[in-house]
């Protein structure tokens, strides 16, 4: 089942390892990841006032984390006043056991699902599942994810890394479906044949929600298949879980949101089925309504001043597309529901900086910064990681590394120190240096050069030349003087 | 003009040919050029590898020895990056009003080598010649924090006898990310592996770009794979003439 949670199994680096090794995998997200960044980019370039969309998409957002409360609270009033219930979940367990003891109390013992990822962080699943209740993921990547027994690796197209051969090869195993050939069509007409029979049969669901608007107390879900409008429509009962950041003031706060998401997550200009839901209405759809609103961590994000900027994300999942880190490593690598650069800042967040395998997540980026430039909200991701990285690197005990890095600011705040170091250096990296260029380096750094060069330092440094060369305030275009001497970096002149 | 060089640590200790060319490029073009001797590093490697206290200290030594030239020029896009996107950051963090106001009045005065020419000099032919074949590596740096846009490709364009081809994948970064490099080892190398592999189907003889650290890192992998192509520093490529072949 894909039962995710937020917890990482291990520290990025070694599950990133595993992950880089499988080539399948590799190819699939690269062809996905391209694909999906170029047609984004067209989506995007379409809209003159893009720049500006964003602009008040997150001016919304923060307005919204500046009052949280008070719209939380007449989120709640307007769900009750339309014959909604809504629950305050503080902890994964808690939002767990509220929507088990729900299902209970109808005698369930099949809950079909929308595609949600706060109900996977919560591993409302496995939640139920020990209560004896069997979830049915109906999003058809996953399904594929939760037949596979796998984890979702990315947050709109959980079954990223996988392709179709592989899919073919499932769906036969498991639904026992009859599949000649791989093809699309095929695949998702095998889907819908399992899918109905669930849909029809089945009187509880569980859904996530993208949005929710205080003013009326709706629920909205956004998606690409309709199988989440059945999930929503057809059973008796309904239970919503969502993130307590969600909420929106007004309908007309949500129109911003309904054109950034889908040119961003799916590069489409509208995506195929929006759904909305304020209470309950008598003899038309769900006669039952629960919203379960989950903290599970986000007030204390909401609490840090830099850190808070996290909260303002959709979910998009724009910044994962054009990551070069996830593009390589893949979502698994991050251990966590929310995989790449958000998943990098939102993970140790919602763990309080607590998780030792989280907080190795703030490291995972080359702080190449697409991410902040893709994203629809203006989280700016670079920044939260450097952040988090000062934040966790303050709270851990004195290390060699630590130790390291304050004795070369100390080095580095006086130049003569400075200088010293260099010729220090130079002296020393004699038996590492073999035609000019260093190839092993030994200890923290024998990472580096187990696929690189480094050049050797070379003679001179800069200032050194500087206060030698004969005339330094002179200058015209056909100075005499020879530089052969200060030549000397491993990369030979052309 | 009175021009104030900031030659970064790594340039000053590994990549002095770099500060050279910049140096006398700058001259060249008729300014009066300075180094300030005080100046060491900016922090960058300490900020973004969760030293930020450690950090601090350099981001106060830096002020300190440039608060008053008039304009200082680097060529590292990376370090400018610092200067200008993170040193602000640095002081709120820290709470210190006084260095952030310090801060805020030195920044507007520090460019990447490009972006001072063609944005602040309206410059793009610096009269240089450079007769290779060259493939231009943007950094991530100079181009989504300091948006130095086409500045670098447009001094490019006017050297003489230089042939430019594009690099594929031009936007996608070389995976180098300082101290990523260490931490992430083997992450970094799946991203190098598709950088080299975008520089060698270009048959360029040279990759440049406005930063050493990129370069070090895509050399490096180029320089393992005993590839033929190697990596050149913009201000280099921008300071040789036919009297003076620099790089």
């Amino acid at each position: 089942m894909s039962a995710g949670g937020i917890k990482p199994a291990r520290p990025f680096p070694a599950a990133a390892r595993d992950t880089l090794g499988n080539a399948q995998m590799r190819r699939n997200l690269r062809h996905a990841t391209t694909t999906i960044r170029e047609k984004r980019q067209r989506a995007v370039d379409e809209l003159p006032n893009w720049e500006a969309l964003r602009d008040e998409a997150a001016a919304l957002k923060d307005h919204v984390m500046a009052h949280l409360s008070e719209y939380l609270l007449e989120l709640e009033a307007s769900v009750q006043a339309r014959g909604g219930q809504v629950h305050w979940a503080r902890t994964a367990q808690e939002a767990r056991s509220i929507v088990a003891a729900l299902a209970q109390r109808h005698g369930a013992q099949e809950v079909i699902k929308v595609k949600s990822i706060s109900t996977d962080e919560i591993e409302l699943n496995a939640g139920l599942a020990a209560h004896g209740i069997h979830a049915i993921e109906t999003d058809l990547a996953e399904l594929i994810v939760q037949l596979a027994e796998d984890q979702p690796s990315h947050i709109l197209v959980p079954a990223i890394h996988r392709n179709r051969a592989e899919i073919r090869e499932l769906f036969q195993r498991k639904l026992g479906a009859e599949l000649l050939t791989d093809d699309p069509k095929a695949l998702a007409d095998a889907a819908r044949t399992y899918l109905r029979e669930k849909f029809l049969s089945t009187t509880v669901a569980v859904s996530g929600a993208n949005f929710a608007v205080a003013e009326t107390g709706t629920v909205c879900v956004v998606e690409s298949e309709g199988n989440g409008r059945m999930c929503l429509t057809m059973p008796d009962v309904l239970i919503s879980v969502m993130g307590i950041e969600k909420v929106l003031p007004t309908w007309q706060d949500l129109a911003v949101f309904l054109r950034v998401l889908p040119r961003s997550s799916t590069a489409e200009r509208m995506n195929p089925y929006t759904s909305f839901w304020s209470g309950v209405t008598p003899g038309d759809g769900p006669q039952e309504f629960h919203l379960v609103l989950l903290d599970n961590g986000r007030t204390d994000v909401l609490a840090d001043d830099v850190g808070r900027q996290t909260l303002r994300c959709i979910r998009c999942s724009a910044c994962l597309n054009v990551c070069p880190v996830y593009e390589r490593t893949g979502g698994h690598a991050y251990g966590s529901v929310y995989p790449g650069p958000i998943g990098a800042i939102l993970t140790p967040q919602l763990l309080q900086l607590e998780d030792e395998n989280a907080n190795t997540l703030p490291w995972a980026s080359s702080l190449c910064g697409a991410c902040y430039d893709a994203c629809p909200v203006k989280i700016n991701i670079p920044e939260v990681l450097l952040y988090l990285r000062g934040q966790i690197s303050d709270a851990q005990p004195p290390s060699v590394q630590a130790a390291a890095f304050k004795v070369a600011a100390w080095v580095m705040s006086e130049p003569h120190r400075f200088e010293g170091a260099i010729k220090l250096a130079r002296t020393g990296q004699g038996p590492l240096v073999k035609h000019g260029a260093i190839h092993a380096l030994p200890g923290l750094l024998a990472g580096w050069t187990a696929s690189r060069d480094l050049p050797a330092f070379p003679r001179q440094t800069f200032r050194e030349w500087w206060r030698q060369r004969p005339a330094a305030q002179e200058h015209g275009p056909d100075r005499p003087e020879d530089t052969s001497e200060t030549a000397g970096n491993a990369w030979e002149p052309l | 003009m009175k021009i104030d060089l900031f030659i970064t640590c790594l340039n000053d200790a590994m990549f002095p040919r770099t500060g050279e060319a910049t140096a006398r490029l700058l001259e060249r073009l008729g300014h009066e050029v300075r180094f300030n001797e005080r100046q060491t590093c900016c922090g960058q490697m300490h900020f973004n590898s969760g030293y930020q206290h450690d950090a601090l200290r350099l981001v106060r030594h830096f002020v300190d020895t440039f608060r008053d030239a008039d304009v200082v020029v680097a060529p590292s896009g990376s370090c400018v990056g610092m200067v200008r996107d993170l040193y602000p950051r640095a002081a709120e963090w820290a709470h210190d009003d006084a260095l952030l106001a310090e801060v805020q009045a030195l920044t507007p005065r520090v460019f990447e080598l490009s972006e001072f020419l063609v944005h602040h000099q309206g410059l793009e032919d610096v009269g240089a010649y450079y007769p290779h074949r060259v493939t231009y590596h943007q950094t991530c740096h100079a181009m989504r924090v300091l948006r130095v846009g086409d500045a670098p490709l447009r001094l490019l364009q006017r050297v003489r006898g230089l042939n430019l081809v594009a690099l594929p994948a031009v936007d996608q970064c070389c995976g180098f990310g300082g101290t990523f490099s260490v931490k992430n080892p083997e992450t970094s190398t799946a991203m190098l592996a598709d950088k080299v592999q975008h520089v060698m189907s270009t048959n360029a003889e040279a990759c440049t770009a406005g930063d050493n650290s990129c370069l070090m890192h895509i050399g490096g992998g180029l320089s393992r794979l005993q590839s033929g192509t190697r990596t050149v520093h913009l201000a280099e490529i921008l300071a040789s003439t036919e009297h003076e072949v620099f790089a």
